[in-house]
Protein backbone atom coordinates (compact mmCIF):
# COMPACT_ATOMS: atom_id res chain seq x y z
CA UNK A 1 0.00 0.00 0.00
CA UNK A 2 0.72 3.43 -0.49
CA UNK A 3 2.17 5.96 2.41
CA UNK A 4 0.42 9.01 3.11
CA UNK A 5 1.97 12.00 4.88
CA UNK A 6 0.28 14.25 7.52
CA UNK A 7 -0.90 16.66 4.74
CA UNK A 8 -2.65 13.96 2.91
CA UNK A 9 -4.90 12.80 6.27
CA UNK A 10 -8.72 13.45 5.67
CA UNK A 11 -11.61 12.00 7.03
CA UNK A 12 -12.45 8.98 5.62
CA UNK A 13 -8.67 8.10 5.06
CA UNK A 14 -8.05 4.57 5.76
CA UNK A 15 -4.22 4.27 7.34
CA UNK A 16 -2.36 1.46 9.40
CA UNK A 17 -1.53 2.34 12.93
CA UNK A 18 0.14 -0.39 15.30
CA UNK A 19 -0.77 -2.92 12.88
CA UNK A 20 -4.32 -1.92 12.78
CA UNK A 21 -6.37 -0.73 10.15
CA UNK A 22 -7.46 3.08 11.34
CA UNK A 23 -9.88 5.21 9.67
CA UNK A 24 -8.97 9.29 9.86
CA UNK A 25 -11.73 10.74 11.71
CA UNK A 26 -10.21 14.52 11.86
CA UNK A 27 -6.76 16.13 11.37
CA UNK A 28 -5.62 19.20 13.13
CA UNK A 29 -2.54 21.09 11.94
CA UNK A 30 -1.00 22.86 14.91
CA UNK A 31 2.08 25.09 15.01
CA UNK A 32 3.67 27.17 16.94
CA UNK A 33 5.26 30.50 15.76
CA UNK A 34 7.54 29.42 13.56
CA UNK A 35 8.91 26.43 15.18
CA UNK A 36 8.16 22.87 13.95
CA UNK A 37 4.05 22.06 12.97
CA UNK A 38 2.49 19.11 14.59
CA UNK A 39 -1.29 17.20 13.13
CA UNK A 40 -2.83 16.11 15.80
CA UNK A 41 -4.90 13.40 14.33
CA UNK A 42 -8.01 11.27 15.44
CA UNK A 43 -8.21 8.16 14.50
CA UNK A 44 -11.02 5.15 14.65
CA UNK A 45 -9.25 1.73 14.98
CA UNK A 46 -11.33 -0.25 12.31
CA UNK A 47 -10.91 -3.60 14.77
CA UNK A 48 -12.08 -2.27 18.36
CA UNK A 49 -14.12 0.49 17.39
CA UNK A 50 -12.01 2.54 19.96
CA UNK A 51 -11.01 6.30 19.00
CA UNK A 52 -7.65 7.39 19.29
CA UNK A 53 -5.53 10.75 19.53
CA UNK A 54 -2.07 10.58 18.34
CA UNK A 55 0.09 13.92 17.33
CA UNK A 56 2.34 12.96 14.29
CA UNK A 57 5.45 15.93 13.55
CA UNK A 58 4.13 16.88 10.16
CA UNK A 59 5.48 15.43 7.30
CA UNK A 60 5.20 11.98 8.78
CA UNK A 61 3.76 9.31 6.79
CA UNK A 62 1.94 6.26 8.09
CA UNK A 63 1.12 3.03 5.38
CA UNK A 64 -2.38 2.74 3.53
CA UNK A 65 -4.41 0.40 4.62
CA UNK A 66 -6.10 -2.03 2.40
CA UNK A 67 -9.19 -1.48 3.56
CA UNK A 68 -12.33 -0.80 2.00
CA UNK A 69 -16.13 -0.80 1.77
CA UNK A 70 -18.44 -2.62 -0.55
CA UNK A 71 -21.97 -3.24 -1.18
CA UNK A 72 -22.98 -7.12 -0.41
CA UNK A 73 -26.07 -8.68 -0.19
CA UNK A 74 -26.52 -11.20 3.16
CA UNK A 75 -27.59 -14.46 2.16
CA UNK A 76 -27.72 -16.56 5.49
CA UNK A 77 -25.65 -17.61 8.00
CA UNK A 78 -24.43 -21.63 9.26
CA UNK A 79 -23.91 -20.38 12.57
CA UNK A 80 -20.29 -20.58 12.89
CA UNK A 81 -20.41 -17.42 9.47
CA UNK A 82 -22.79 -15.01 8.01
CA UNK A 83 -22.39 -15.06 4.56
CA UNK A 84 -22.66 -12.35 1.95
CA UNK A 85 -22.78 -12.16 -2.21
CA UNK A 86 -21.15 -9.50 -4.39
CA UNK A 87 -24.09 -9.06 -6.79
CA UNK A 88 -22.09 -8.40 -9.91
CA UNK A 89 -19.29 -10.30 -9.74
CA UNK A 90 -21.65 -13.39 -7.28
CA UNK A 91 -18.20 -13.51 -5.14
CA UNK A 92 -19.03 -14.67 -1.80
CA UNK A 93 -17.12 -13.96 1.51
CA UNK A 94 -17.84 -14.87 5.05
CA UNK A 95 -18.14 -12.76 7.99
CA UNK A 96 -17.23 -14.21 11.23
CA UNK A 97 -19.29 -13.28 14.86
CA UNK A 98 -16.12 -10.36 15.85
CA UNK A 99 -17.22 -8.96 11.96
CA UNK A 100 -20.89 -8.99 12.34
CA UNK A 101 -20.88 -7.92 16.10
CA UNK A 102 -24.37 -5.90 16.71
CA UNK A 103 -25.38 -5.85 12.92
CA UNK A 104 -26.43 -9.53 12.72
CA UNK A 105 -30.06 -8.61 14.86
CA UNK A 106 -30.79 -6.97 11.70
CA UNK A 107 -29.37 -9.10 9.37
CA UNK A 108 -32.70 -10.03 6.44
CA UNK A 109 -31.56 -12.52 3.93
CA UNK A 110 -31.75 -10.74 0.67
CA UNK A 111 -30.80 -6.96 2.60
CA UNK A 112 -27.80 -5.62 0.71
CA UNK A 113 -25.04 -4.52 3.59
CA UNK A 114 -22.45 -2.20 3.81
CA UNK A 115 -19.09 -4.83 4.41
CA UNK A 116 -15.95 -3.30 5.20
CA UNK A 117 -13.20 -5.66 3.56
CA UNK A 118 -9.64 -5.38 4.88
CA UNK A 119 -6.65 -7.40 2.68
CA UNK A 120 -10.06 -8.83 1.28
CA UNK A 121 -11.40 -10.46 4.35
CA UNK A 122 -14.93 -8.81 5.94
CA UNK A 123 -13.36 -6.66 9.31
CA UNK A 124 -17.40 -5.22 10.05
CA UNK A 125 -20.54 -5.21 8.35
CA UNK A 126 -23.28 -2.19 8.67
CA UNK A 127 -26.63 -3.18 7.70
CA UNK A 128 -28.80 -0.79 5.78
CA UNK A 129 -30.55 2.05 8.12
CA UNK A 130 -33.72 1.17 7.89
CA UNK A 131 -34.95 -2.69 7.76
CA UNK A 132 -38.62 -4.51 8.15
CA UNK A 133 -38.82 -7.63 10.01
CA UNK A 134 -41.36 -9.93 11.29
CA UNK A 135 -42.91 -9.89 15.41
CA UNK A 136 -42.46 -13.34 16.64
CA UNK A 137 -43.68 -12.56 19.89
CA UNK A 138 -45.26 -9.67 21.79
CA UNK A 139 -47.91 -9.20 24.77
CA UNK A 140 -51.65 -8.79 22.90
CA UNK A 141 -52.43 -4.88 23.48
CA UNK A 142 -55.25 -3.67 24.30
CA UNK A 143 -57.69 -2.95 21.69
CA UNK A 144 -58.06 0.42 20.55
CA UNK A 145 -54.98 2.12 21.66
CA UNK A 146 -53.63 3.42 19.07
CA UNK A 147 -51.66 6.42 20.85
CA UNK A 148 -48.65 3.92 21.46
CA UNK A 149 -47.87 6.20 24.64
CA UNK A 150 -45.68 4.15 26.12
CA UNK A 151 -45.42 0.90 24.57
CA UNK A 152 -44.57 -2.68 24.80
CA UNK A 153 -41.32 -4.71 24.06
CA UNK A 154 -41.38 -6.82 20.67
CA UNK A 155 -38.98 -9.77 19.30
CA UNK A 156 -38.27 -9.51 15.91
CA UNK A 157 -37.41 -12.66 13.58
CA UNK A 158 -33.75 -12.22 13.93
CA UNK A 159 -33.92 -12.08 18.15
CA UNK A 160 -33.67 -8.03 17.92
CA UNK A 161 -36.22 -6.32 20.58
CA UNK A 162 -37.44 -3.31 20.08
CA UNK A 163 -40.12 -0.93 21.59
CA UNK A 164 -43.58 -1.03 19.70
CA UNK A 165 -46.77 0.69 20.32
CA UNK A 166 -49.20 -1.33 22.34
CA UNK A 167 -51.68 -1.63 18.95
CA UNK A 168 -48.88 -3.64 17.24
CA UNK A 169 -49.19 -7.69 17.10
CA UNK A 170 -47.25 -10.52 16.59
CA UNK A 171 -47.42 -11.73 12.84
CA UNK A 172 -46.84 -8.10 11.65
CA UNK A 173 -43.96 -6.83 9.59
CA UNK A 174 -42.24 -3.45 10.99
CA UNK A 175 -39.70 -1.12 9.97
CA UNK A 176 -36.89 -0.76 12.43
CA UNK A 177 -34.20 2.52 12.37
CA UNK A 178 -31.09 0.35 12.94
CA UNK A 179 -28.92 3.23 14.07
CA UNK A 180 -30.90 4.18 16.87
CA UNK A 181 -32.62 0.32 17.22
CA UNK A 182 -35.99 2.33 17.02
CA UNK A 183 -39.67 1.44 15.83
CA UNK A 184 -40.38 3.66 12.76
CA UNK A 185 -44.12 2.33 11.90
CA UNK A 186 -45.75 -0.61 10.31
CA UNK A 187 -45.95 -1.94 7.29
CA UNK A 188 -49.08 -2.98 5.99
CA UNK A 189 -49.36 -6.77 4.45
CA UNK B 1 -23.57 19.92 -4.07
CA UNK B 2 -22.89 23.64 -2.07
CA UNK B 3 -18.93 23.90 -2.40
CA UNK B 4 -19.02 26.62 -4.82
CA UNK B 5 -20.45 29.21 -1.86
CA UNK B 6 -17.96 31.19 -0.27
CA UNK B 7 -17.78 29.84 3.52
CA UNK B 8 -17.32 33.93 4.70
CA UNK B 9 -20.64 35.71 5.61
CA UNK B 10 -21.51 38.93 4.15
CA UNK B 11 -20.39 40.20 7.54
CA UNK B 12 -16.78 38.33 7.69
CA UNK B 13 -16.39 39.88 4.49
CA UNK B 14 -17.74 43.87 5.42
CA UNK B 15 -15.38 43.29 8.19
CA UNK B 16 -12.22 42.68 6.00
CA UNK B 17 -12.51 45.58 4.04
CA UNK B 18 -12.87 47.79 7.14
CA UNK B 19 -9.98 46.18 9.05
CA UNK B 20 -7.76 47.14 5.61
CA UNK B 21 -9.12 50.78 5.61
CA UNK B 22 -8.05 50.87 9.35
CA UNK B 23 -4.59 49.43 8.53
CA UNK B 24 -4.12 52.08 5.49
CA UNK B 25 -5.46 55.16 7.73
CA UNK B 26 -3.12 53.85 10.62
CA UNK B 27 0.55 53.87 8.61
CA UNK B 28 -0.93 56.99 6.28
CA UNK B 29 -0.91 58.83 9.60
CA UNK B 30 2.36 57.57 10.51
CA UNK B 31 4.01 58.10 7.59
CA UNK B 32 4.81 54.32 6.49
CA UNK B 33 4.88 54.00 3.01
CA UNK B 34 2.63 51.50 1.34
CA UNK B 35 4.87 49.19 -1.05
CA UNK B 36 4.15 46.44 -3.35
CA UNK B 37 6.87 43.34 -3.87
CA UNK B 38 6.77 39.92 -5.90
CA UNK B 39 4.75 36.86 -5.25
CA UNK B 40 7.02 34.94 -7.78
CA UNK B 41 10.32 34.71 -7.44
CA UNK B 42 13.43 33.15 -8.27
CA UNK B 43 14.37 32.29 -3.85
CA UNK B 44 12.50 31.31 -1.75
CA UNK B 45 13.00 31.78 2.37
CA UNK B 46 15.40 28.45 4.22
CA UNK B 47 13.60 28.42 7.24
CA UNK B 48 13.62 24.83 7.51
CA UNK B 49 10.01 25.07 9.76
CA UNK B 50 8.44 26.72 6.41
CA UNK B 51 7.96 25.05 3.10
CA UNK B 52 7.46 27.01 -0.05
CA UNK B 53 5.29 26.06 -2.68
CA UNK B 54 8.17 25.33 -6.00
CA UNK B 55 6.18 26.90 -9.65
CA UNK B 56 7.69 25.24 -12.05
CA UNK B 57 10.03 27.03 -14.55
CA UNK B 58 10.11 29.82 -12.30
CA UNK B 59 10.80 29.56 -8.57
CA UNK B 60 8.51 29.91 -5.37
CA UNK B 61 5.67 31.17 -4.61
CA UNK B 62 6.89 33.38 -1.30
CA UNK B 63 6.21 32.76 2.00
CA UNK B 64 6.88 36.04 3.21
CA UNK B 65 7.30 39.64 1.95
CA UNK B 66 10.51 39.81 3.93
CA UNK B 67 13.38 39.39 1.47
CA UNK B 68 12.02 41.89 -1.14
CA UNK B 69 11.17 44.60 1.90
CA UNK B 70 14.76 44.10 3.19
CA UNK B 71 16.14 45.26 -0.57
CA UNK B 72 13.83 47.98 -0.61
CA UNK B 73 15.21 49.03 3.36
CA UNK B 74 18.80 48.75 1.52
CA UNK B 75 18.05 51.15 -1.36
CA UNK B 76 17.02 53.14 1.40
CA UNK B 77 12.84 53.46 1.23
CA UNK B 78 12.73 54.43 4.53
CA UNK B 79 9.62 52.82 6.70
CA UNK B 80 7.30 50.58 4.68
CA UNK B 81 4.23 48.39 5.00
CA UNK B 82 2.25 46.07 3.09
CA UNK B 83 -0.48 43.71 2.94
CA UNK B 84 -0.06 40.89 0.66
CA UNK B 85 -0.82 36.87 0.02
CA UNK B 86 1.38 34.88 1.35
CA UNK B 87 2.10 30.67 0.60
CA UNK B 88 3.09 27.99 2.70
CA UNK B 89 2.94 23.79 1.28
CA UNK B 90 1.30 21.64 3.80
CA UNK B 91 -0.28 24.20 6.03
CA UNK B 92 -4.17 23.76 6.01
CA UNK B 93 -6.34 23.21 9.06
CA UNK B 94 -8.44 24.81 11.44
CA UNK B 95 -6.14 27.87 11.81
CA UNK B 96 -4.13 27.36 8.77
CA UNK B 97 -4.45 27.75 4.90
CA UNK B 98 -1.53 27.31 2.34
CA UNK B 99 -2.43 30.79 0.69
CA UNK B 100 -3.27 33.74 3.76
CA UNK B 101 -2.86 37.32 4.18
CA UNK B 102 0.10 38.54 5.70
CA UNK B 103 0.26 42.42 6.67
CA UNK B 104 4.03 43.53 7.04
CA UNK B 105 6.16 46.21 8.09
CA UNK B 106 9.19 47.80 8.60
CA UNK B 107 11.01 50.34 10.92
CA UNK B 108 14.61 51.69 10.16
CA UNK B 109 15.95 53.15 13.60
CA UNK B 110 13.33 50.76 16.05
CA UNK B 111 14.18 48.97 18.71
CA UNK B 112 12.16 45.83 19.63
CA UNK B 113 10.72 47.70 21.97
CA UNK B 114 9.28 50.82 19.68
CA UNK B 115 7.76 47.76 17.84
CA UNK B 116 5.70 46.35 20.26
CA UNK B 117 4.59 49.50 21.37
CA UNK B 118 3.52 50.77 17.51
CA UNK B 119 1.97 47.16 17.16
CA UNK B 120 0.08 47.45 20.37
CA UNK B 121 -1.54 50.86 19.00
CA UNK B 122 -2.75 49.51 15.51
CA UNK B 123 -4.37 46.63 17.70
CA UNK B 124 -5.72 48.94 20.01
CA UNK B 125 -7.66 50.82 17.36
CA UNK B 126 -8.76 46.83 16.12
CA UNK B 127 -9.97 45.48 19.76
CA UNK B 128 -11.06 48.49 21.52
CA UNK B 129 -10.30 47.77 25.23
CA UNK B 130 -7.90 44.72 25.05
CA UNK B 131 -5.60 45.48 28.08
CA UNK B 132 -2.10 44.06 27.32
CA UNK B 133 0.65 42.08 29.71
CA UNK B 134 4.33 41.45 28.65
CA UNK B 135 6.38 38.18 29.22
CA UNK B 136 9.85 36.34 28.82
CA UNK B 137 9.14 33.86 27.08
CA UNK B 138 11.82 31.75 29.58
CA UNK B 139 9.87 32.77 32.50
CA UNK B 140 6.18 32.31 31.00
CA UNK B 141 7.09 28.53 30.13
CA UNK B 142 8.82 28.08 33.10
CA UNK B 143 5.92 29.04 35.14
CA UNK B 144 3.35 26.58 32.80
CA UNK B 145 5.68 23.88 32.48
CA UNK B 146 7.72 23.86 35.30
CA UNK B 147 11.06 23.52 33.30
CA UNK B 148 13.39 26.61 32.15
CA UNK B 149 13.76 25.53 28.19
CA UNK B 150 16.91 26.91 27.78
CA UNK B 151 18.84 25.09 30.78
CA UNK B 152 16.76 22.12 31.69
CA UNK B 153 18.19 18.87 30.93
CA UNK B 154 16.56 18.43 26.84
CA UNK B 155 15.52 14.68 28.03
CA UNK B 156 13.45 16.61 30.58
CA UNK B 157 11.75 18.33 28.20
CA UNK B 158 11.08 15.80 25.74
CA UNK B 159 9.79 13.90 28.59
CA UNK B 160 7.53 16.78 29.60
CA UNK B 161 6.37 16.77 25.89
CA UNK B 162 5.81 13.17 25.44
CA UNK B 163 3.65 13.28 28.45
CA UNK B 164 1.16 15.78 26.92
CA UNK B 165 0.88 13.51 24.17
CA UNK B 166 3.76 13.93 21.65
CA UNK B 167 5.58 11.90 19.14
CA UNK B 168 8.16 10.14 20.69
CA UNK B 169 11.46 11.57 18.24
CA UNK B 170 11.73 15.06 18.97
CA UNK B 171 14.69 16.97 19.69
CA UNK B 172 14.46 19.44 22.43
CA UNK B 173 13.56 22.47 20.52
CA UNK B 174 10.64 20.78 18.65
CA UNK B 175 9.92 19.73 22.61
CA UNK B 176 10.25 23.19 23.28
CA UNK B 177 7.81 24.15 20.29
CA UNK B 178 5.23 21.43 21.30
CA UNK B 179 5.05 22.67 24.91
CA UNK B 180 4.53 25.97 23.72
CA UNK B 181 1.83 25.33 21.15
CA UNK B 182 -0.08 22.90 23.18
CA UNK B 183 0.60 23.68 26.84
CA UNK B 184 1.78 27.53 27.16
CA UNK B 185 -0.13 28.87 24.27
CA UNK B 186 -3.71 27.62 25.82
CA UNK B 187 -3.14 28.73 29.30
CA UNK B 188 -2.66 32.31 28.29
CA UNK B 189 -6.09 34.12 29.30
CA UNK B 190 -8.04 35.16 26.08
CA UNK B 191 -8.81 38.80 26.83
CA UNK B 192 -5.66 40.12 26.93
CA UNK B 193 -2.87 40.74 24.26
CA UNK B 194 -0.13 38.93 25.68
CA UNK B 195 3.48 39.61 24.06
CA UNK B 196 6.01 37.06 24.60
CA UNK B 197 9.78 38.22 23.96
CA UNK B 198 13.32 37.28 24.07
CA UNK B 199 12.33 33.45 22.21
CA UNK B 200 15.40 30.87 22.78
CA UNK B 201 18.41 31.85 20.48
CA UNK B 202 17.52 28.61 18.44
CA UNK B 203 14.28 29.91 17.12
CA UNK B 204 15.34 33.09 16.05
CA UNK B 205 15.10 32.80 12.17
CA UNK B 206 16.40 36.49 11.18
CA UNK B 207 16.17 38.24 14.63
CA UNK B 208 19.37 38.82 16.40
CA UNK B 209 20.15 37.68 19.15
CA UNK B 210 21.55 38.65 22.34
CA UNK B 211 22.64 36.91 25.77
CA UNK B 212 20.36 37.18 28.80
CA UNK B 213 21.19 37.77 32.60
CA UNK B 214 22.12 33.97 33.03
CA UNK B 215 24.39 33.97 30.04
CA UNK B 216 21.66 32.42 27.87
CA UNK B 217 20.95 33.12 23.56
CA UNK B 218 17.89 34.68 23.08
CA UNK B 219 16.77 36.09 20.06
CA UNK B 220 15.18 39.58 19.97
CA UNK B 221 11.95 38.35 18.95
CA UNK B 222 8.36 38.65 19.96
CA UNK B 223 4.98 37.65 19.19
CA UNK B 224 1.27 38.75 20.43
CA UNK B 225 -1.68 36.35 21.28
CA UNK B 226 -5.11 37.45 21.85
CA UNK B 227 -7.90 34.91 22.00
CA UNK B 228 -5.86 31.53 22.06
CA UNK B 229 -4.41 32.93 18.73
CA UNK B 230 -0.82 33.63 17.81
CA UNK B 231 -1.51 37.37 15.79
CA UNK B 232 2.12 38.92 15.64
CA UNK B 233 5.95 37.79 15.23
CA UNK B 234 8.45 41.21 15.05
CA UNK B 235 12.16 40.92 14.80
CA UNK B 236 15.03 43.62 15.80
CA UNK B 237 16.49 42.33 12.25
CA UNK B 238 19.75 40.83 11.76
CA UNK B 239 21.57 42.79 9.77
CA UNK B 240 25.34 41.68 9.42
CA UNK B 241 25.81 39.47 5.88
CA UNK B 242 28.18 37.43 7.04
CA UNK B 243 25.89 35.86 10.12
CA UNK B 244 22.87 36.06 7.88
CA UNK B 245 25.05 33.62 5.08
CA UNK B 246 25.77 31.47 8.30
CA UNK B 247 22.21 31.36 8.80
CA UNK B 248 21.32 30.31 5.58
CA UNK B 249 23.90 27.67 5.96
CA UNK B 250 22.73 26.33 9.39
CA UNK B 251 19.28 25.97 8.01
CA UNK B 252 20.55 24.18 5.31
CA UNK B 253 22.45 21.95 7.04
CA UNK B 254 18.76 21.44 9.49
CA UNK B 255 17.02 20.80 6.39
CA UNK B 256 19.73 18.31 4.92
CA UNK B 257 19.35 16.17 8.23
CA UNK B 258 15.11 16.47 8.10
CA UNK B 259 14.95 15.12 3.91
CA UNK B 260 14.36 18.65 2.97
CA UNK B 261 15.09 19.98 -0.36
CA UNK B 262 18.22 22.56 -0.16
CA UNK B 263 17.13 26.38 -0.59
CA UNK B 264 19.38 28.25 -2.46
CA UNK B 265 20.81 31.22 -0.58
CA UNK B 266 19.09 34.53 -1.85
CA UNK B 267 22.14 36.37 -3.20
CA UNK B 268 19.77 39.47 -4.25
CA UNK B 269 19.52 39.82 -0.63
CA UNK B 270 22.67 38.53 0.67
CA UNK B 271 24.31 41.72 -1.73
CA UNK B 272 21.57 43.90 -0.20
CA UNK B 273 22.88 43.53 2.97
CA UNK B 274 26.64 43.90 1.74
CA UNK B 275 25.34 47.19 0.97
CA UNK B 276 24.10 47.87 4.12
CA UNK B 277 20.50 47.18 5.64
CA UNK B 278 19.85 50.29 8.10
CA UNK B 279 19.38 48.59 11.98
CA UNK B 280 15.41 48.29 11.89
CA UNK B 281 12.72 46.01 13.38
CA UNK B 282 9.89 44.40 11.62
CA UNK B 283 6.48 42.57 11.98
CA UNK B 284 4.31 40.21 10.13
CA UNK B 285 0.79 39.80 11.50
CA UNK B 286 -2.09 37.22 10.17
CA UNK B 287 -4.93 39.28 8.53
CA UNK B 288 -6.93 36.15 8.64
CA UNK B 289 -6.58 36.02 12.50
CA UNK B 290 -6.95 39.47 13.29
CA UNK B 291 -10.40 38.98 11.48
CA UNK B 292 -10.89 35.19 13.70
CA UNK B 293 -10.04 37.40 16.97
CA UNK B 294 -12.02 40.52 15.58
CA UNK B 295 -15.33 38.19 15.20
CA UNK B 296 -14.67 35.15 17.35
CA UNK B 297 -14.46 32.46 14.72
CA UNK B 298 -12.21 29.66 15.78
CA UNK B 299 -12.62 28.14 11.73
CA UNK B 300 -10.46 30.28 9.36
CA UNK B 301 -12.91 29.63 6.75
CA UNK B 302 -15.57 31.69 8.31
CA UNK B 303 -12.87 34.63 7.49
CA UNK B 304 -12.12 33.55 4.01
CA UNK B 305 -14.39 33.71 0.93
CA UNK B 306 -13.17 30.34 -0.88
CA UNK B 307 -10.75 28.29 1.51
CA UNK B 308 -8.25 25.98 0.16
CA UNK B 309 -10.65 23.00 -0.61
CA UNK B 310 -13.13 24.62 -2.39
CA UNK B 311 -10.63 27.49 -4.34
Amino acid sequence: MANYSTSEFKSGLKVMLDGDPCSIIENEFVKPGKGQAFNRVKLRNLKSGKVWERTFKSGDSLEGADVMDVAMQYLYSDGEFWHFMDQTTFEQKAADDAAVGDAKLWLKEEDVCEITLYNGEPLSVTPPNFVELEIVETDPGLKGDTAGTGGKPATLSTGAVVRVPLFVQTGEIVKVDTRTGDYVGRIKG
Amino acid sequence: MSDWLPTASLEAMKARAELMSTVRAFFAARNVLEVDTPQLAHYGVSDPHIQCIPVPGYGYLQSSPEYHMKRLLAAGSGPIYQTCKAFRDGEAGGRHNPEFTMLEWYRPGFALKDLIDECLALFAELFPGATSQHYHFRALFHHVTGLDPLKAEDSALIACAEQHGAPSDLDKAAAVDYLMATQVETALPAEQLTVVNDFPGWAAALAQTHQDRDGAVVARRFEIYYRGLELANGYQELTDPQEQRRRFEQDNILRQQHGLNIMKADDYLLNAMDQGLPPCSGVAVGVERLLMAGQGSDRIGQVLTFPWDRA
